[in-house]
C-alpha cells in the first residue's frame, strides 16, 4: 500500500480510495508490474476502484494508462492475486470498433444468446439515443453515432465495470459535450464502477470522481473532484485544472502555457 | 513574347467557339461503339472482296449464320452443357480444397506449418505443366481435364482467404474478444465476414484460371464441348465455327465475371462502395 507518488500532493492519499469502509473494491490492483523486454510500462501499480465509481486516469502518451486500461479489461495476461476485476466488464476503445458487416443492433448484441436479443439491443440503443438505427450499417454512421453504438454495446452487458479508452478523442467538440452528458446519465442509471483513460484535463475533471495522473507506470498524484454536477469552469474547477497540468509537466504557473493546451479544445459548460 | 502568348490564346478562344457551335451533334468523342463497328465492317469488306480468304478467317456475316446453325442443329448448346460441366466440376473441387486448406492454415499455427509449405512449393509451377503427367495418371476421359481446373483453382483460392483470414483487423479481434467472442463464436462472427472481401477476390482468380485451363484442357483429346469442336473445326479449316467457339468462350469469361459482381452485392452490401450505390 506504500504510495508511489513521484510529486505527492496533499491532502489525497495516493492509493486511493474511499475511507476504510467495508465494501469491497470493484477494482483491487496490488504490486502489479508489467514490462515489456526490459522496459517496465506499469510499476508496482496499487488501485483501488469503489463499486460505482467514476475514476478518471490522465496521463501523457506513453504513461502506461492504455496498458493499465487492457489488463483490467483482461486484454492483456495479470496474475489473479495481483489484479483483480468484476467479470462483468466492458470496455469502449478510442475506435467504435464496430463489426462493418453487422447491422448496429448485431454489434450491440455481439455474443449474446438469447431470443430477446434484438429487443435488448433495441433498448441499449434506445437509451443512447440511436432507437432509429437499428438496422443501420456501421459504415452509415458519423463518428458521434458510432460510438454511442459502441457504448450501448457495453452497457447492455450490464458491466460493473466499465472501461473508456479516450473514447471522445476522435470526435469533434460539440459531440463530445454531449457524449460527456450521456455518460455520466448512463453511469447515473446503470451505476458501474468506470475507468475513464484520458489525456483530456478538462474532461477528467467533468466526468470523474477521482482524478489518477499516471506517470512512467507509476500513480504520481491524485485529485478527488468533489464538484457537484453539472460542472462548470469556475474556480475550484481551474484550481484542480491548474494542479493537474502541474502534475502533467504543464506548468501550472504559467497561465498562457495551460490555456493554450485548453484552448485547442473549447469547451462550453455542459448543461 | 508576351504577343505570341495573347495570340495562341485568341487562337484557342476561336477553336472553343467553333465546339461549341456544333454542341447539337453528339460528341465524336463519346461514341465509344464506332471504332469497334467500323472494325467489324473493314473485316466484312475486306473478307467480301477476297483480302482475307475465309480458311484463314471467316466473314462476320458467315460467323453469325454459323452461330445460328450450330444453335439450331444444338451442336454448340450441348458442347457447352459439356464444358460448363466441366468447368463447374473443376471449379466446386478446386475452390473446396483451397477453401478448406485456407481455413486450416488461417485458423491455426499448426495447421499452417502443415499446408503452407507443400502449397508454396507446388504454387510457381504453371497447373498446364501438370497436362502430361496427368494424363499418364488419369487417361485422356474427362478426369484430367477437372483435375487440371480443380488444381489450378486451389492456388488463387487459397493464398487469398488465407491471406485475407490473417489480416483480419486485429482490432475488431481485441473487441470480438473482449465482448466475450471466442473460438468458433470468434471464427463466425468475426474472423470469416472479415475474410469476405479477400475471398471473393479470390474466386473471381479461380473463374478466370478455370476458363482458361478449360480451354486448354478440352483441346486434349476430347469428344465432347467446345475444345472438341474446335478440334474438328481446325481440321477442316472451318474458321466461322471457332470464331463461334471463341465468341462463347468470350461470353463465359463474361458470364464469371458477372457472378462474381453480383456475389459480391450480396455478401459485401455492408461495404461503403456498395452502400452509396
Amino acid at each position: 500500500m506504500a504510495p508511489t507518488a513521484l510529486r505527492p500532493i496533499p491532502p489525497s492519499p495516493i492509493v486511493a480510495a474511499a475511507p476504510a469502509e467495508p465494501v469491497k473494491p470493484s477494482v483491487r490492483v496490488r504490486g502489479f508490474t508489467r514490462s515489456f523486454g526490459a522496459t517496465s510500462v506499469l510499476t508496482d501499480m496499487n488501485l483501488d476502484i469503489q463499486p460505482g465509481e467514476f475514476v478518471a486516469l490522465l496521463g501523457a502518451s506513453g504513461s502506461g494508462k492504455t496498458t493499465l486500461l487492457r489488463t483490467l479489461a483482461g486484454l492483456d495476461p495479470a496474475p489473479a492475486d495481483q489484479v483483480s476485476t468484476p467479470a462483468a466488464r466492458a470496455v469502449v476503445f478510442q475506435d467504435p470498433r464496430l463489426m462493418p458487416w453487422k447491422r448496429v443492433w448485431r454489434n450491440v448484441a455481439l455474443g449474446l444468446k438469447g431470443r430477446d436479443r434484438r429487443a435488448r439491443a433495441e433498448e441499449a440503443l434506445g437509451e443512447v439515443g440511436l432507437g432509429h438505427r437499428l438496422d443501420a450499417w456501421p459504415a452509415t454512421l458519423s463518428g458521434g453515432e458510432a460510438q454511442r453504438a459502441a457504448l450501448a454495446r457495453a452497457l447492455i452487458r450490464e458491466p460493473k465495470l466499465l472501461l473508456l479508452d479516450e473514447p471522445f478523442a476522435a470526435l469533434d467538440a460539440l459531440t463530445r459535450i454531449r457524449m460527456h452528458e450521456l455518460v455520466l446519465k448512463l453511469w447515473r442509471a446503470h451505476d458501474p464502477a468506470v475507468l475513464l483513460v484520458t489525456h483530456d484535463v478538462d474532461e477528467a475533471i467533468t466526468l470523474a470522481d477521482r482524478v489518477l495522473v499516471l506517470d512512467q507506470g507509476r500513480i504520481a498524484a491524485e485529485e478527488v473532484v468533489t464538484l457537484p454536477r453539472p460542472r462548470d469552469v469556475d474556480d475550484a474547477f481551474q484550481a484542480i485544472r491548474r494542479r493537474l497540468l502541474g502534475h502533467l509537466g504543464v506548468t501550472g504557473h504559467d497561465p498562457a502555457a495551460a490555456a493554450e493546451l485548453i484552448a485547442f479544445r473549447p469547451r462550453q459548460d455542459a448543461h | 513574347m508576351s504577343l505570341a502568348y495573347s495570340d495562341r490564346l485568341t487562337d484557342k478562344v476561336k477553336v472553343e467557339g467553333k465546339i461549341s457551335a456544333k454542341r447539337s451533334w453528339p460528341k465524336l468523342a463519346d461514341q465509344r461503339w464506332l471504332s469497334p463497328v467500323l472494325l467489324l465492317a473493314l473485316w466484312e469488306v475486306a473478307s467480301r472482296t477476297g483480302l482475307i480468304p475465309s480458311r484463314i478467317l471467316a466473314a462476320p456475316s458467315a460467323v453469325v449464320q454459323t452461330l445460328a446453325h450450330l444453335v439450331v442443329n444444338g451442336d454448340l448448346p450441348n458442347a457447352l452443357v459439356v464444358s460448363l460441366a466441366r468447368m463447374a466440376v473443376g471449379l466446386t473441387i478446386g475452390v473446396t480444397t483451397g477453401t478448406v486448406l485456407a481455413l486450416a492454415a488461417g485458423l491455426s499455427k499448426l495447421g499452417e506449418t502443415l499446408v503452407d509449405p507443400p502449397l508454396q512449393i507446388i504454387r510457381p509451377l504453371p497447373t498446364l505443366a501438370l497436362t502430361p503427367l496427368f494424363i499418364v495418371w488419369l487417361g485422356i476421359g474427362e478426369t484430367p481435364k477437372i483435375a487440371l481446373i480443380a488444381l489450378g483453382v486451389t492456388f488463387p483460392v487459397y493464398l487469398n482467404l488465407f491471406n485475407a483470414i490473417r489480416s483480419v483487423d486485429p482490432r475488431l479481434m481485441e473487441a470480438g474478444r473482449s465482448f466475450g467472442l471466442k473460438g468458433w463464436d470468434l471464427i463466425v462472427h468475426v474472423v470469416l465476414p472479415g475474410a469476405m472481401p479477400g475471398f471473393l477476390v479470390g474466386l473471381r482468380y479461380a473463374l478466370s484460371v478455370a476458363l482458361l485451363i478449360l480451354v486448354v484442357a478440352e483441346q486434349i483429346n476430347a469428344s465432347a464441348g467446345l475444345g472438341y469442336l474446335i478440334n474438328n473445326a481446325r481440321d477442316f479449316m472451318q474458321t466461322d465455327v471457332i470464331v463461334v467457339c471463341l465468341l462463347v468462350y468470350a461470353l463465359l469469361g463474361l458470364g464469371a465475371d458477372l457472378l462474381v459482381r453480383a456475389l459480391e452485392r450480396r455478401l459485401l452490401v455492408w461495404r461503403p462502395a456498395f452502400l452509396k450505390a
